[in-house]
């Protein structure tokens, strides 16, 4: 491996001088080339460590999820119900159930308003509406998840008079929303201008060329997007403290307060029972692995080549 | 190359559609004016587009030749801020008088931009038939689409070249097949007029020539309006040729008549180049 000198350009000494000058200059190139290479060094050494040190909190929490909650996954543990203390066994059955309910909902109800909010911000971006939309949806998108709560049992809880799943779902929507609503901005803002002419010269309406042409070409970035949406409600624990409130038996009503792994995880681990440490530890062992299955997911989505084609 | 253009495809699908395009369809314009905004883009141009005749349109960048052809099909008015005054006859009816549809407009004027622009998340075939789909009641079945797209394909030259891959993305296909693509997605909605926007800018020689010979083809059944930067390219493919200088036509005439003796100053100082 031969490094080329510094690229300087040599200049021809005006009279023949002894090498003496020669000698100096070659040995502060030499001197320069060690300190760039010591820099450089120690560079990718700083880097190195910062991007392992990123990761390593996964790996940590994954390393102590693993060793604390895999003794306690079994099947029992998927398919049944928490036993009361003191009995061994048990599993979060309806935890399980309940936070992929809980979740499902919310995505159904936010992944709707969020693309087609998400489609408008794209298609009429200069608007005073839509300059409006997106400051707020970017101040929905920071405002901490507990308000999220708040809000839903203001509007849900409080008058209906008891926590239900909805209530729960309403306010994960309302969470997910924001992200997907710029997400889908984004990507359809990906899509060339070009191609909506095209489209529009075929004689396609705007509309159609929105949904069939615009929609579609950005549909892998879109459902991405949602994906990382999901994954991040799936975890909140925080919105659904007053709103899906938990339940220790099983019910799956959209009426009824509704059990789920974050908040179970929670009670779990606070209590003072071994058992239920144990449950705590593999429940959120669960939880990550739904988190990171989600996320696997959203990488395939984007992978796939051209979106499925339909007759 | 010219061997694939000029086989016949398989007429008998087609037959009802063959007649209406032999009413000769003819495109005029009357002080046609066009604005972006305050910009006064289009200055009172009245030109005739001859049918079954190749118009090509030159002029510097900037001078509005764009612009002209996108008036053509209602396609300047999709920008936000633009103005169209002046009639634009399509056999004898005003496409923008009041009452006429534009997206019916665009599905008898076909169009083709500078740079090729398949669907990305079609296939070949499902590009080609992309404007077909849109037809309401009148959509054609399947195997009828499949025989359109086939004809399509084939009157682009590209039949043979996507035959056993009408099934793949389009976006695998090489630029200049993309930009057939594009051509042959235009004409399977038998449009009257096919408008290309300087449709070999981004495509190399060779495929450049493929597009030329294609344009000179099509001339055959239907009216194609070119604009191009390229004064080779007008002499070679168009029949006749309109000169357009900041927003005005300066000039129109048969193409040999422009390029050997123009009639204005203006036009000889460009065609023999000395600006543009």
């Amino acid at each position: 491996m031969s490094t080329p000198l510094v690229a300087r350009p040599q200049v021809p000494p005006r009279r023949p001088r002894p090498s003496q000058s020669q000698r100096a200059f070659a040995e502060r190139t030499q001197r320069t080339l060690w300190r760039r290479r010591l820099v450089n060094r120690v560079m990718v050494v700083i880097l190195g460590t910062a991007a392992i040190v990123a990761t390593l909190p996964l790996l940590f929490i994954l390393f102590h999820l693993v060793k604390e909650g895999a003794s306690a996954i079994s099947l029992d543990f998927f398919t049944r119900m928490p036993k009361p203390v003191g009995e061994a066994g048990g599993g979060l059955a309806n935890g399980i159930v309940g936070t992929l309910i809980l979740v499902g909902v919310a995505a159904a109800i936010g992944l709707p308003i969020g693309v087609g909010a998400g489609l408008y911000l794209a298609e009429n971006g200069r608007t005073r509406l839509a300059n409006t939309v997106r400051f707020l949806s970017d101040v929905l998108n920071g405002l901490p998840s507990i308000v999220m709560g708040i809000f839903a049992w203001q509007f849900l809880v409080r008058p209906i008079g008891h926590f239900s799943a909805l209530a729960g779902s309403v306010a994960l929507a309302a969470m997910m929303i924001p992200m997907v609503t710029r997400t889908t901005e984004e990507m359809v803002r990906l899509v060339p201008v070009a191609l909506r002419e095209a489209a529009l010269a075929l004689g396609y309406t705007r509309w159609r060329t929105s949904l069939t042409v615009v929609l579609r070409t950005a549909t892998a970035g879109i459902v991405t997007g949602a994906l990382v949406a999901i994954a991040r409600i799936a975890g909140e624990t925080a919105p659904l403290l007053f709103t899906a409130f938990g339940n220790q038996f099983w019910s799956v009503r959209l009426s009824e307060p509704i059990a789920a792994l974050p908040l179970q995880i929670f009670t779990y681990a606070v209590s003072p029972y071994d058992e239920w440490h144990a449950l705590a530890w593999a429940g959120a062992l669960v939880l990550i692995a739904l988190v990171l299955l989600i996320s696997l997911a959203a990488r395939f989505a984007t992978r796939a080549r051209f979106g499925g084609m339909g007759d | 190359m010219t061997d694939d253009a000029a086989v016949e495809a398989p007429v008998t699908l087609r037959e009802t559609r063959e007649t209406s395009a032999a009413s000769p369809a003819r495109l005029d314009t009357h002080a046609l004016n066009a604005y972006f905004g305050a910009v006064h883009a289009i200055k009172d141009v009245t030109l005739a587009l001859p049918d079954r005749r190749v118009t090509a349109v030159i002029g510097p960048s900037g001078c509005g030749k764009s612009t002209f052809l996108r008036c053509l099909n209602r396609m300047h008015e999709t920008i936000p801020g633009t103005r169209v005054s002046g009639r634009v006859l399509l056999d004898g009816a005003d496409i923008y008088a009041p009452g006429s549809n534009p997206i019916r407009v665009r599905r008898h004027i076909g169009m083709v931009f500078q740079r090729p622009t398949p669907f990305p998340t079609m296939s070949v075939r499902d590009n080609v038939a992309a404007g077909l789909r849109i037809l309401g009641k009148d959509t054609p079945g399947k195997r009828e689409t499949d025989a359109i797209v086939e004809r399509a394909l084939q009157r682009a030259a590209l039949w043979e070249e996507v035959k056993d891959r009408l099934g793949a993305s389009a976006t695998a296909l090489s630029g200049g097949q993309q930009q057939r693509l594009c051509i042959a997605r235009a004409l399977a909605t038998e449009p009257e007029v096919l408008l290309l926007d300087e449709p070999t800018a981004s495509l190399d020689p060779l495929s450049t020539q493929r597009v030329e010979e294609l344009v000179y083809e099509l001339r055959r059944d239907m009216t194609v309006v070119i604009v191009t930067h390229n004064m080779q390219q007008a002499a070679r493919v168009s029949d006749m040729t309109a000169f357009f200088l900041s927003g005005e036509m300066v000039e129109a005439a048969p193409t040999r008549a422009l390029f050997t003796t123009p009639a204005d100053q203006r036009t000889e100082a460009y065609i023999t180049g000395r600006f543009g």
